[in-house]
């Protein structure tokens, strides 16, 4: 009984100290959610691969993520960049070779014209069940304010011309500017 | 269409599949004002968990119903997107 009277009616010095602590963590915790409230959340996608099949993900999820509000960056860097090149976005290929879901031995894959064979019956399928095609997804995605970039260093590796991409496309980005980007994204894919 | 939801815009989108109804449902739900309701025409089945899911998830949006119904032999999925702010 006297114990509790100490307690109710004498608060210590400690006491005052920890409330002046909560406040100031209060005030810290509030300033930090204003911060994340008001960023849009980021995604950055880089995309590696110039196949029809691996132009898909990327763009695909680039769109639809901006339509949930984020901020996106793909970086296409290596084949990813023929994906961004106005003359061959319309012409990706798709190999039967290495591909154990395709139908057919390798050594029948890997006969002349076969990977030509396979991506015109793709092409086929994508326009029957009504998917939308390669240049389609890119004009989409920068009419949603994506940002598609065009690794320079590949450019040159790969003798293109920043005249070469579609008008909208960003050049002259690194991995510098890629890595900055993908350090403050919530969510960072590579495919 | 005999529907009572007060739509001030339709967005159809028949015929198109993953993932432009999303997000062309996003860009006319852009254009429209607070108050108003979109009304997206879709033939694609994944749009009811696409449009659902990105309304959920979305500020300011509110999905208001979501239909079924079978019009000439094609099923039509009817959305009805408010924008509340």
């Amino acid at each position: 009984m006297s114990t509790d009277d100490t307690t109710a009616s004498e608060p210590t010095p400690d006491v005052a100290r920890l409330e002046s602590r909560v406040e100031e963590l209060e005030a810290e915790l509030a300033a930090v959610k204003d911060d994340v409230g008001d960023d849009p959340k980021k995604m950055v996608i880089i995309a590696t691969k110039g196949t029809l099949d691996m132009a898909y993900p990327p763009l695909i999820l680039a769109s639809t993520a901006a339509a949930f509000g984020y901020d996106v960056t793909v970086f296409h860097t290596f084949w990813g960049l023929e994906i961004l090149h106005e003359d061959h976005s319309s012409d990706l290929q798709l190999s039967a070779v290495g591909n154990p879901n395709m139908p057919m031995p390798n050594a029948i894959a890997a006969l002349p014209g076969m990977d030509a064979m396979t991506t015109r019956m793709m092409r086929k399928r994508i326009a029957d069940n009504d998917v939308a095609t390669v240049e389609e997804l890119i004009q989409m995605s920068l009419d949603t304010g994506v940002d598609l970039q065009a690794c320079q260093m590949t450019i040159d590796l790969l003798d293109y011309d920043e005249d070469d991409f579609y008008d909208g496309v960003t050049t002259g980005v690194g991995a510098a500017s890629a890595f900055q980007e993908m350090v403050e994204a919530d969510i960072q894919l590579l495919v | 269409m005999n529907s009572d939801i007060d739509v001030s815009e339709t967005l159809d989108v028949r015929g198109e599949n993953c993932p432009m109804p999303v997000v062309k449902t996003k860009q006319a739900v852009d254009d429209i004002a607070e108050g108003e309701t979109l009304e997206v025409l879709a033939t694609d089945p994944g749009s009811m968990s696409d449009i659902g899911g990105w309304a959920e998830s979305t500020a300011d949006v509110e999905l208001v119903d979501q239909q079924e119904t079978a019009e000439g032999g094609e099923t039509i999925f009817r959305h009805f997107v408010a924008r509340v702010a």
